[in-house]
């Protein structure tokens, strides 16, 4: 693990006071950090708040948002709640699925740009069918809309790396 | 600044008050998570940018020296039409705008604001094309009673200042000053509250419970984590009005001795996390929250817990295992929560609208609160109306409506198609129809009338079918989800829902046998009884309930292979019509997998063994000549 990585956990542990209870909250800051939980990252933890690493890998694994693997830039959920679900969410899926390659077992582009997931009801079930692209909303889904979607993300981010190589 | 005394409140609800009414026009910009993603912020931006280049003087919060004449703009909580978001509310006449965009703004501020006219257009129209200027003349409005949702909607969710100009805190100091915990509790056990959250327990029974541990340290809970899939009513009451929800937990801390609460919100919910913290912060610094609250010698210290994502988290002793910092998973009870609950100690665990019910009985008393809703099952009920229904949104009503009140009344009747079904209480409720046999649309919504005919209030959410749902897909898909969130802790729910998903996926795509449905009704059976937790418990509930309203759909799977509603799709085949068909080669053309063929201008064919069902040639047909059969 980098130096820099070590200062971001401790100030992340400090924030909650090494409290063993925090656990979840401190792996939420990291994941917000990193997008996802780095298997070492774990082991740090663990042992700056005296937990066994069995423990930490426990919590980790347990709860759905923790994800032990890299996720892409753009992480599109799209949600099967009831509500979407009856309005034909599974087609929207599908079709952001097939545009970019990826399945439920393979959920990442190999650029790592995108990573299509589903989710448990968003509650915002008034708009059904609804995704969201790095926690905004979109809603009521297409899969036409879920094209453009993908075709504009995919322009921004295009767009943004440009910049980023001018600089 | 600290409000010190009970006296110091009255003052300050006073002057609060005055200010908000010295704001001629308040325009209130839904800001719920379903009109923010409809853009409701941009808008909120756009007025003010209007406003301060017209020089009409603007006020963002309450001013401490209020300005005649000055416009409040404000992000409310939900309104709950959701369906017609963004809504923006014009006070003190109570005009809705429904689906407004930034381009209308202008408009708006023109004729609404300056001119102190209605834009037609703007309003909402009934199918009939009736125009509707008030709100609350809706008819989606208009049979609603909001208790809970009293104030959502109608001052600014980020304001602690108007939520003490409505009366805020307000019960919190009758509960310090004019009662003892015994009162606080026997108020609430004669309101008859019982737990919004699914189970409909007794609040004031558990309080007592609680009251009565000799504990030094206790604990107030609340359930944010709304996890039932189309249910949202819980998280629009935290963005909406997060005080209330503090000071529902406030008034329980009181009556039980606790000084330390905890609101446990799922993750999925980042605007009602960052409204809550503001709340928390606010009441922190007028000392609502933290030491001698008051003056009284009261302390109560009030945190937020995030949840990760875990359904289960929703039953209370995996809930304050997540609090905990470990795996959510339920234990063994007893002990029950209330004896031994968080780290081990006695706790208080309610939902978030159970909360929001605590304050109005305090302040009313429970003598006002037994007028709403039928014996025993007193007060008014969120729900999310979702699904097929014309209006989806946010409602709240009087316990004991009848479902065709609901479904066609205020939610406008049925979308794309005729009224199947209606799910309630999600996962681990039931499915109420119309059939033959059965007509559940005059059913009373509440606990005990729902619990005859075997289904449960739930903690709200109303999923509407139509008759191009099907049941039988409808049971699979909440067994997918509970067989997902089953922790894996006991056998019966981590074995027996993943058997019966796979039974289900059997019947949905044509392996079915009658031996299937027998298994189905046999594994729902023990798993019901020897589950750990509720989730377990009630795995089977929908499954149970479809196969006892819709048999013959199940049987038209097994014995036809033939699904009625062209839902599952291993059982629609689909074939062209050769009457209708032109021969224009469209659907050839379409066709992802060549399975397609034919001559110009003669009828086409499916080959059914190439086709994948995928519909495109049926969506694509200019003349409806692809036909499931």
């Amino acid at each position: 693990m980098e130096v820099n990585d070590q200062r971001v956990l401790d100030e992340i542990l400090e924030s909650h006071g090494y409290g063993q209870t925090a656990v979840i909250a401190i792996m939420q800051d990291i994941q917000k950090v990193y997008r996802y939980l780095p298997e070492e990252m774990l082991c740090y933890i663990a042992k700056k708040l005296h937990l066994s690493e069995a423990k930490v890998y426990g919590v980790a694994t347990f709860y759905e948002n923790f994800s032990l693997e890299p996720k892409g830039k753009y992480v599109i959920k799209i949600c099967d709640g009831t509500a979407c679900h009856v309005r034909q969410s599974t087609a929207i899926l599908n079709e952001i699925r097939s545009i970019l390659g990826v399945t439920q077992e393979k959920p990442t582009t190999e650029d790592m740009m995108f990573t299509v997931e589903t989710v448990s009801c968003l509650g915002a079930c008034g708009l059904a069918p609804v995704c969201t692209v790095n926690d905004v909303v979109h809603p009521a889904m297409t899969p036409e809309k879920a094209r453009e979607l993908v075709k504009a993300l995919k322009e921004g981010a295009g767009a943004g790396e440009e910049a980023a190589n001018e600089d | 600044m600290r409000i010190n005394t009970r006296e110091e409140l009255e003052a300050r609800r006073k002057e609060y008050a005055a200010s908000l009414k010295t704001q001629k026009k308040q325009v209130l910009i839904c800001a719920g998570t379903g009109c923010v993603a409809g853009g409701s912020l941009n808008i909120y931006a756009r007025l003010q940018e209007i406003l301060i280049e017209r020089g009409v003087k603007c006020s963002l919060k309450l001013e401490k020296e209020p300005h005649d004449e000055s416009v409040g703009l404000k992000k409310s909580g939900c309104h709950g039409f959701c369906e017609m978001g963004p809504l923006l509310r014009i006070e003190p006449k109570g005009i809705l705008y429904i689906r407004v965009k930034v381009e209308d703004c202008e408009e708006i501020i023109e004729e609404s604001i300056i001119n102190d006219r209605v834009i037609e257009r703007l309003v909402y129209h009934d199918q009939e094309g009736k125009a509707f200027e008030k709100q609350e003349d809706i008819p989606f409005y208009k049979q609603q009673t909001r208790v809970a949702l009293e104030d959502c909607g109608h001052i600014n969710a980020e304001s602690i200042k108007e939520y003490i100009a409505v009366g805020g805190y307000g019960a919190v100091a009758k509960a310090l000053f004019d009662m003892t915990p015994q009162q606080l509790v026997d108020e609430v056990s004669e309101a008859s509250l019982r737990g919004r959250g699914g189970g409909g327990f007794p609040t004031g029974r558990k309080w007592s419970q609680v009251l009565a541990q000799k504990e030094e340290v206790k604990y107030v809970v609340c359930n944010g984590d709304e996890g039932d899939p189309g249910a949202f009513m819980d998280r629009s009451m935290m963005e909406g009005d997060p005080h209330r929800v503090i000071e529902g937990m406030l008034i329980a801390g009181i009556a039980t001795g606790a000084h330390y609460g905890y609101i446990y919100v799922r993750a999925e919910y980042p605007l009602a996390v960052e409204r809550l913290q503001t709340a928390i912060n606010k009441a922190e610094e007028k000392g609502l929250l933290g030491r001698n609250i008051l003056n009284s010698g009261f302390d109560f210290d009030l945190k937020i817990s995030q949840g990760a994502g875990a359904f289960v988290c929703g039953e209370g002793s995996a809930l304050t295992a997540s609090i905990e910092g470990n795996r959510g998973m339920p234990r063994v009870k007893p002990p029950r929560t209330v004896e031994k609950g968080l780290f081990e100690k006695p706790t208080v665990l309610n939902n978030v609208e159970t909360y929001c019910n605590v304050p109005p009985i305090i302040s009313k008393g429970a003598a006002w609160y037994k007028t709403i809703g039928p014996d025993n099952n007193h007060g008014t009920k969120a729900f999310a109306l979702t699904g097929n229904v014309m209006n989806t949104g946010l409602i709240e009503v009087p316990m004991g409506t009848t479902l065709r009140e609901v479904i066609f009344d205020i939610g406008g009747g049925v979308k794309g198609g005729e009224f199947k079904a209606v799910q309630i209480g999600g996962p681990s409720g039931g499915c109420l129809c119309i059939n033959p046999t059965e007509d559940h649309l005059d059913l009373h919504l509440d606990f005990d009338s729902l619990k005859k005919v075997g289904a449960m209030i739930g903690s709200g959410g109303l999923v509407v079918m139509n008759d191009k749902s099907c049941m039988v897909e409808v049971a699979r898909f909440f067994m997918n989800f509970t067989q997902n969130e089953s922790c894996g802790k006991c056998i019966p729910c981590r074995e027996g829902t993943k058997r019966m998903l796979e039974l289900l996926n059997d019947i949905c795509e044509g392996r079915g046998t009658m031996r299937h449905i027998t298994l189905l009704e046999e594994l729902a059976e023990t798993i019901s009884a020897t589950a750990l937790c509720g989730l377990g418990k009630t795995a089977a509930s929908p499954v149970v309930s479809t196969m006892k309203y819709f048999r013959e759909e199940y049987l038209a799977h097994v014995v036809d292979k033939k699904c009625p509603a062209g839902q599952c799709k291993a059982l629609v085949n689909f074939q062209i019509d050769p009457e209708l068909c032109k021969g224009c080669s469209k659907c050839a053309k379409i066709c992802p997998v060549g399975a397609i063929s034919g001559e110009i201008k003669k009828p086409f064919t499916i080959d059914t063994a190439k086709c994948i069902k995928c519909g495109a040639c049926r969506d694509g047909c200019n003349f409806h000549a692809v036909k499931e059969v």
